[in-house]
């Protein structure tokens, strides 16, 4: 199952956010899309998943144009974990992964075995199932990401696309969040692609890495080849050592030292009103 | 962090028969069947209780074909049509009600917000305060509604519907509507104003047969269709983003929702004036008795919706015996304090972490 | 879900607001002062029987007792000075409630003012029998105190105290019930009714010197505390969490914000009757020019809420003469409108 971009421009209106990128997601693999904030990663994403219309260019499902397959083929093979996800108040998990479902039911088929089936094993695989009849409101951010990921498993698509996964979650709860993607990838040759903005976990967890610049890619390639102190200078305007992470030897950027400025206290500068 | 849940689990007992599965809800189906066992009593009691009170012998008598003329009178000329209309209302302004606050993500919302009571109102009080026959009223109601559901989608619309525009534009044009509606009650004859102010409040006063059957033609044709689109509606309720990528057609369902609220909405209101209050309160008081959210309540706040309005409109008939009381007054008197007290209950999660 | 942090404001060419810096919004002031000067002038001028400007001047002068003399100063004079202060005490009180519920929808009536000063005003018509405007006013006034604080009070009670929703909540519930037992009042006697519908609608007509002196008090205070509030409501835009990290006293400027709204809207209310739309719209309008900074925001509304008033009020003389058209028809008439277009081009600012 292949996913690209061709010459594709997004926006909102006027300006455009991405410009005349293309792109091709390797199958099978888990790339991480990084970049400074406004470099439009989360844009690219939303063009990718046809949240987003592109104003020239096209995506490529297979082959086929996203635009015109049906957006109920389209759910079949690519599911979403989006950015600040919003549920109903009182929603429980089990009736949010039960959601995930939508795009295999009509209105005769609302529950078949085969959807009971999948709501099960995403519940289980996503270590949620002892949380299934709980309200998401109720639950700590860790497990509310994993109730989500899990409405997405049920959707049961080859591909995965996730807008910044981790964001607000503690240490623990990133390297959960992203373990269980990794399994997922590893097991079941599902294709991840993930918006990430923490890029030493890009570097562990992905295969492929796209580093965005001002709307366009500014290199892509496995973390090995493609993260180095000039790269980071560019894209993220920051001075940084690169070392092997003494776990998984993946490129790991540490900032350079810091340099000290004066801060003159206040009394001591003229006055300004 | 983690709190326990205080809500009570419930359980779901799945159904599956050749190519039809649905996942039932087992404490939704004991609401159901509560609200309809509520609902039989309520038309028995409307039926038979009145100025002229009919023991429940004679009503079934009655019912068929053997009771006297004065009782087939009242029973089947009046008070029947009266019940059923109020359960029709009931439920068509409940389900729509439902929909609205589930499009809008807000428990606020109501088919206000589209403007249709603004717009039925308005016609409704043109025709009675202007001189037209009362009986282009229901016809006129709805015809006033549909027009400005139809101005305010149109004018909520550009490149596509969001519901926060939508809610906006539905207050400014009913703001309009209220400002006809009272420059009318303002240069009318009292008397007139006085037939026009009961109507506004809603009333099922002399509602006959000719009300009933429009409305349950209309309820006939929008129930099916809100149920074609009750899954749609659930996936909306995420958000925008998930429910396309889902595979929602997003703008198709929110219009078709949209319509069937507001019309369902606009039936109710030609049929007995905008009762206040039931579409608003019906959604949340059947979230509270089934403890489900979404699409999967609409059974339960239909028949919640039909049941309150009957009790309602029984307890209007009674309380100021022998002047009747419009049951929007009742309405609002039962359901303002009781969604207050639930305001006041409501746990509100505070949000560790 | 989890609050995000608070981000710096980017700079966004779109967002500037066209009068930005001190200067231009002072001069816009000016500006304003000027338009309520011609507005008031319109006023005194325009009506059944046409006064021209001299004449205007020369009636408070040089009174010499004529048709147009006597129309000035007995007719028009108190309409428009009621119409003035009216404008005001509602275009503060509206900016002052979006700002404390961080709702762009909030408008005085969501406090339930309106439906409080109604049934407060039906019940004293149908139990006590009053049916002069100015005996209608300290009920209005009492009316809209009283359900101003019941809604408060429930919405400020259980655990998400005061939240803009909780409190959009009770006072959607609070002012329902209010109507619908004000319906049941004024249909159970014919006279009511009468005497109600026209106080309902909203007018500037009719009401004398002697009213507007007695609810000056509450609109003074009211309009000063408004005013006082802009650095308060700047910091509550900001968030809870971040007003107090300010040293912002969040519960008591809440309260005395409150208290500003029900003075003025409650005084407003008990002279002229429940006007609608100019509470919404003009904190809209005044944030369109000079932006979100509630310390210039407030002294916009004061002067837009008249000038649209009196406009609104010269419009409803002249459109069906020699009869009138109440001033709050012709408010949502104007008013609706405008707010579509503003929505229409996106020209509401988030709170």
């Amino acid at each position: 199952m292949s996913l690209r971009a061709h010459d594709l421009t997004l926006g909102y209106g006027g300006t455009p956010v991405v410009a005349d990128l293309s792109l091709e997601l390797p199958p099978g693999a888990v790339t991480a899309i990084v970049g400074a904030n406004a470099c439009g990663k989360s844009t690219l994403l939303r063009g990718l998943i046809r949240l987003l219309a592109p104003s020239s260019g096209a995506v490529l499902l297979d082959g086929t144009e996203l635009a015109r397959l049906g957006t109920r083929e389209v759910a079949r093979r690519l599911g979403l974990l989006p950015q600040s996800p919003s549920a109903p108040e009182g929603l429980t998990v089990e009736d949010l992964v039960a959601r995930g479902r939508y795009p295999h039911q009509s209105w005769l088929q609302q529950f078949s075995r085969d959807d009971q089936h999948h709501i099960d094993w995403a519940l289980e695989v996503t270590d949620t199932a002892a949380l299934r009849r709980r309200s998401l409101d109720a639950l700590s951010g860790g497990q509310r990401q994993r109730a989500w990921i899990a409405m997405a498993l049920a959707q049961d698509t080859e591909t995965l696309l996730l807008d910044e996964p981790t964001t607000f979650l503690d240490m623990a709860h990133q390297v959960e969040v992203l373990d269980l993607l990794a399994d997922l990838n590893r097991e079941q040759g599902r294709t991840i692609v993930m918006v990430l903005h923490d890029l030493n976990q890009a570097c562990r967890y992905a295969d492929h890495i796209v580093a965005m610049h001002q709307g366009r890619i500014h290199a892509q390639g496995p973390p090995s080849e493609v993260v180095d102190a000039e790269m980071v200078r560019t894209v993220f305007g920051l001075d940084v050592r690169v070392v092997p992470d003494p776990e998984e030897h993946t490129p790991m950027c540490v900032p350079a030292k810091r340099r000290r400025r004066r801060l003159d206290a206040p009394e001591q500068q003229p006055t300004v009103t | 962090m983690t709190r326990a849940d205080p809500r009570p689990t419930s359980r779901r007992v799945p159904v599956r028969a050749g190519g039809f599965s649905r996942l039932l809800d087992l404490r939704l189906l004991a609401v159901c069947a509560g609200a309809l066992v509520v609902g039989v009593v309520a038309i028995a009691l409307s039926v038979s209780v009145g100025e002229f009170p009919i023991p429940l012998g004679d009503v079934a008598a009655t019912l068929v074909g053997s009771g006297t003329f004065s009782d087939e009178f009242i029973i089947v000329g009046l008070r029947l049509p009266r019940a059923l209309v109020g359960l029709g209302c009931g439920m068509a302004l409940g389900v729509s009600g439902l929909i609205f606050q589930t499009l809008v993500r807000n428990p606020l919302a109501a088919p206000d917000i589209i403007g249709v009571t603004g717009g039925a109102s308005l016609t409704g009080v043109a025709i009675l305060i202007l001189g037209a026959p009362p009986a282009l009223l229901p016809l006129g109601a709805f015809a006033g509604a549909v027009a400005s559901a139809t101005l305010v989608y149109a004018l909520a619309w550009r490149g596509g519907l969001s519901p926060y525009r939508l809610v906006l534009i539905g207050i400014a044009v009913a703001a309009v509507s209220v400002a006809g509606t009272q420059y009318l009650l303002v240069i009318g004859d009292l008397i007139d104003v006085q037939r026009a102010a009961v109507w506004l409040v809603g009333s099922l006063n002399g509602v006959t047969w000719a009300e009933f059957w429009p409305l349950f033609v209309g309820l006939v044709l929008l129930f099916p269709a809100t149920a074609a689109l009750a899954r749609a509606l659930d996936a909306l309720s995420l958000s925008e983003e998930s429910a396309t990528a889902l595979g929602v057609r997003v703008q198709r369902s929110r219009l078709g929702l949209v319509v069937v609220g507001a019309a369902l909405a606009a039936f109710a209101v030609a049929a007995a004036g905008p009762i206040g209050f039931v579409a608003f309160i019906a959604p949340h008081l059947a979230r509270r008795l089934t403890g489900l959210t979404g699409a999967a309540v609409l059974p339960a706040t239909a028949l919640v919706g039909g049941v309150l309005v009957m009790v309602c409109d029984l307890v209007a008939r009674l309380v100021l015996a022998p002047v009747e009381l419009p049951v929007g007054v009742v309405t609002a008197v039962v359901g303002a304090p009781f969604f207050l007290y639930l305001l006041h209950r409501a746990n509100r999660p505070v949000r560790g972490g | 879900m989890s609050v995000s942090p608070p981000t710096a404001p980017e700079a966004d060419e779109r967002g500037t607001p066209p009068l930005a810096g001190g200067a231009a919004r002072a001069a816009g002031l000016l500006v304003g002062v000027g338009l309520l000067v011609l507005a008031t002038l319109l006023s005194l001028a325009v009506g059944a029987l046409p006064v021209s400007l001299p004449q205007v001047i020369t009636a408070f002068t040089d009174f010499a007792g004529t048709d147009a003399h006597v129309a000035v100063r007995e007719l028009r004079l108190p309409r428009t000075l009621v119409g003035i202060a009216v404008g005001a005490a509602l275009g503060v009180a509206g900016t002052v409630i979006q700002g404390v519920t961080r709702n762009p929808l909030a408008d005085p009536g969501i406090l339930g003012i309106e439906a409080g000063a109604a049934f407060a005003v039906v019940t004293s018509i149908y139990v006590l029998g009053i049916t002069s405007v100015s005996g209608y006013a300290w009920f209005a006034l009492l009316g809209a105190a009283v359900a101003a604080v019941v809604v408060y009070t429930l919405g400020a009670s259980g655990r998400a105290a005061a939240s803009p929703v909780t409190l959009a909540l009770a006072g959607a519930a609070v002012a329902a019930l209010l109507t619908a037992l004000t319906s049941a009042m004024a249909l159970l006697d014919s006279g009511t009714l009468d005497a109600f519908r026209f106080w309902v609608v909203g007018s500037l007509a009719g009401r004398d010197l002697e009213m507007l002196a007695g609810a000056a008090p509450f609109l003074v205070v009211g309009v000063v505390l408004a005013l006082l509030s802009g650095r308060a409501l700047n910091a509550l835009a900001l968030g809870e969490d971040v007003a107090r990290a300010l040293g912002q006293r969040v519960a008591l400027s809440r309260a005395l914000a409150a208290v500003g709204i029900v003075c003025c809207a409650g005084g407003a209310v008990a002279v002229a009757g429940p006007i609608g739309f100019v509470g919404l719209t003009v904190p809209h309008a005044a944030r369109a020019l000079v932006g979100p900074d509630y310390r210039w925001v407030l002294p916009y509304s004061m002067l837009m809420g008249p000038i649209l008033l009196l406009v609104a009020d010269v419009i409803g003389r002249v459109l069906v003469r020699p009869g009138e058209l109440q001033v709050g028809i012709v408010m949502a008439a104007i008013g609706a409108p405008v707010f579509i277009a503003l929505i229409r081009r996106g020209r509401l600012v988030q709170l």
